[in-house]
């Protein structure tokens, strides 16, 4: 120890601090792009920027955002879901099915369907943990065979490959106030599923930093055997995320069924990867570990900005995936750039 | 705490004849050691001389078929490490049992993070944490310069005596350290040996594993010598010197053969 007076700042700390702080935040660069996307579609189009067209994008932000934000966490816990989509089409078609060919009431329906989906999600963690394979493999299995038996079990037991007649169901209307409703704000019909995904956003952020299991997630997905070692209950926490990611499928499927009263058969087919884009894009490393629950809802946003925007700007619809396949590669560059100058060094 | 005082006080680890045998092969037999408050014991031995199935008695993680175990003079049979840690045995694995991505003190306290509130609204003291983790580092002699920083930006030793420092935060009274300067350079096992000391001074019990004797000689107080899954001896600093025992570690008749072979005809 010297004898010199304690210094309120220490002088190891660069005094460009702040950059470098604002860079460690995962979610800055997902940030940054979303403004430039806003800005441009903004500048470029007629309606992007009038209330109707605000409304149109947020809520398409808004199903593939709160999916995004559920497989953010997931993905920083150390594992990928890719049955997070196709989970959406099953609990919609379960709820369906109940309802309209069996008169099942419709609240007794929305259990059921959120009861199969945690129960796939922990089958999911279940065989993950037992067996040590990876989530990808395993999840994809799990995909194609709810892709196979939604088609399947749908045409068998409706003859079509839709269901028809949903709000005709007794209850339709009033369940369809927390899921399919929407309201007037500042000349914006605004609908519910955006109150939903921002709720959602919060409450997955408040978790992740500022709870013992965010901590734990983080853990899990770093450094598996350290989080043995300190006494992370390992299991728990990874079957809470799939259930967690197979919870939102759900909470997307019914948002997407009482909002158009149907719902089809390959709904939710191929939007897997969109999820875990939009939460690489928000800063998460497919390694895990490392990520933000905000930043996966800032790539939702610029997915659903880029889709509607270029809706609204008429150009070809394909330029989209082009666009998305972009986005992903410039993510993943400027996380690994990131990274490095946060100094982190393994 | 004074050595006087220590030596008066029942040793807090003592091992007598201790031995370890995995079905028909002899691990370990008829090692006896002792570490008391605010001493240092160090294990040396080549590889293969049983420094990992001796750790591995007094971690809990395997429980010794021969001989006795006492802690605080009360004879044990360690079914898990959990059974150690509850008395305040703790290991300190080279792996380190960190997650690098994560700040500091998240590392510092994980699996036994502060929390505020209840039930469902509890949440992490991150304040209390970060505070008490700059503390306790400050204590080891450690001034950080951030505790907001992945632990996987810290070197080699600082990363060793955070681990440290966490042990005994966490009400460790003995500390085993399993090799914890054979990975780092001269420098940075420099650093890790004077934490050792500055947990000796602050009244733990601390049992070094290495098979450096130039690692181990400064710091220790006792040196246990293992070879071929026996001990050579239980050795106080002054019945020993740097020479010897390195010596008697290699096998000094074997050492000579092999000089006497390589020497320049």
């Amino acid at each position: 120890m010297t004898l010199t007076a304690p210094a309120v700042t220490d002088e190891r700390i660069k005094p460009a601090g702040l950059v470098i702080k604002l860079l460690r935040r995962p979610e800055v660069g997902a940030a940054v792009a979303a403004l430039a996307i806003f800005t441009f579609f903004s500048v470029a189009t007629q309606a992007f920027l009038t209330p109707a067209g605000v409304a149109t994008w947020l809520y398409s932000a808004s199903l593939f955002g709160i999916m995004a934000v559920a497989v953010a966490l997931l993905m920083i816990g150390g594992e990928f879901d890719l049955s997070a989509g196709a989970m959406v089409g099953t609990t919609g078609l379960i709820v369906g099915i109940v309802t309209t060919e069996w008169g099942v009431n419709i609240w007794l329906a929305l259990v059921i369907a959120l009861a199969i989906a945690l129960a796939i999600g922990a089958a999911n963690a279940f065989v993950v943990m037992k067996t040590g394979l990876p989530s990808f493999i395993v999840t994809l299995a799990t995909f194609f065979i709810l892709q196979g038996v939604n088609l399947a079990v749908t045409k068998i037991i409706t003859g079509t490959v839709s269901i028809q007649g949903m709000s005709a169901v007794p209850g339709f209307d009033a369940v369809k106030v927390f899921f399919g409703s929407s309201f007037n704000l500042l000349g914006m019909n605004v609908k519910v599923s955006i109150i939903w995904w921002i709720a959602i956003t919060a409450l997955a952020t408040w978790i992740l930093l500022r709870t013992r299991s965010g901590n734990w997630i983080f853990a899990v997905g770093g450094q598996i055997t350290s989080s043995r070692q300190v006494g992370v209950p390992v299991m728990k926490v990874k079957m809470g995320l799939f259930m967690t990611t197979a919870g939102a499928g759900w909470l997307v499927g019914m948002l997407q069924l009482f909002d158009v009263s149907t719902v089809q058969a390959t709904t939710g087919i191929g939007q897997e990867f969109i999820y875990i884009i939009c939460a690489v894009v928000g800063g998460c490393l497919l390694t895990g570990g490392y990520g933000s629950a905000i930043g996966a809802a800032v790539g939702a946003l610029i997915y659903g900005m880029t889709l509607q925007g270029i809706v609204f700007a008429q150009w070809d619809n394909n330029w989209l995936k082009a666009f998305l396949g972009g986005m992903l590669l410039l993510a993943v560059l400027v996380n690994l750039y990131v990274r490095r100058q946060a100094g982190v060094r393994s | 705490m004074t050595h006087a005082e220590a030596s008066a006080a029942p040793p807090i680890l003592e091992v007598r004849d201790i031995g370890k045998t995995y079905g028909s092969i002899l691990a370990l037999q008829g090692v006896s050691a002792s570490v008391g408050i605010g001493e240092v014991l160090c294990v040396l031995g080549d590889n293969g001389a049983g420094k990992s199935t001796f750790i591995k008695i007094l971690s809990g993680a395997h429980a010794h078929t021969q001989g006795k175990l006492l802690a605080y003079g009360v004879e044990r049979t360690f079914g898990s490490p959990r059974e150690a840690l509850d008395l305040g045995i703790a290991t300190v694995y080279q792996d380190l049992a960190v997650v690098p991505l994560m700040p500091v003190w998240r590392n510092f306290f994980l699996g036994s993070e502060l929390t505020r509130g209840f039930g469902p609204f509890s949440q992490l003291d991150v304040k209390g944490m970060r505070r008490i983790t700059k503390e306790e580092l400050a204590k080891m002699g450690i001034d950080l310069r951030d505790v907001d920083q992945p632990i996987g930006t810290l070197s080699g030793g600082e990363r060793q005596s955070v681990a440290i420092a966490r042990a005994v935060y966490f009400g460790a009274k003995v500390v085993i350290l399993d090799e914890p300067t054979s990975a780092l350079g001269v420098k940075q096992a420099g650093v890790v040996l004077k934490y050792i000391a500055q947990a000796r001074d602050r009244g733990l019990g601390v049992v070094f594993i290495t098979h450096n004797p130039h690692h181990a000689y400064p710091v220790g107080d006792r040196f246990l010598l293992l070879k071929r899954g026996t001990s050579l001896g239980d050795f106080k600093k002054s019945e020993i010197s740097i020479e010897e025992m390195t010596k008697l570690m290699a096998g000094g008749a074997e050492l000579d053969a092999l000089a006497h072979e390589l020497a320049r005809a």
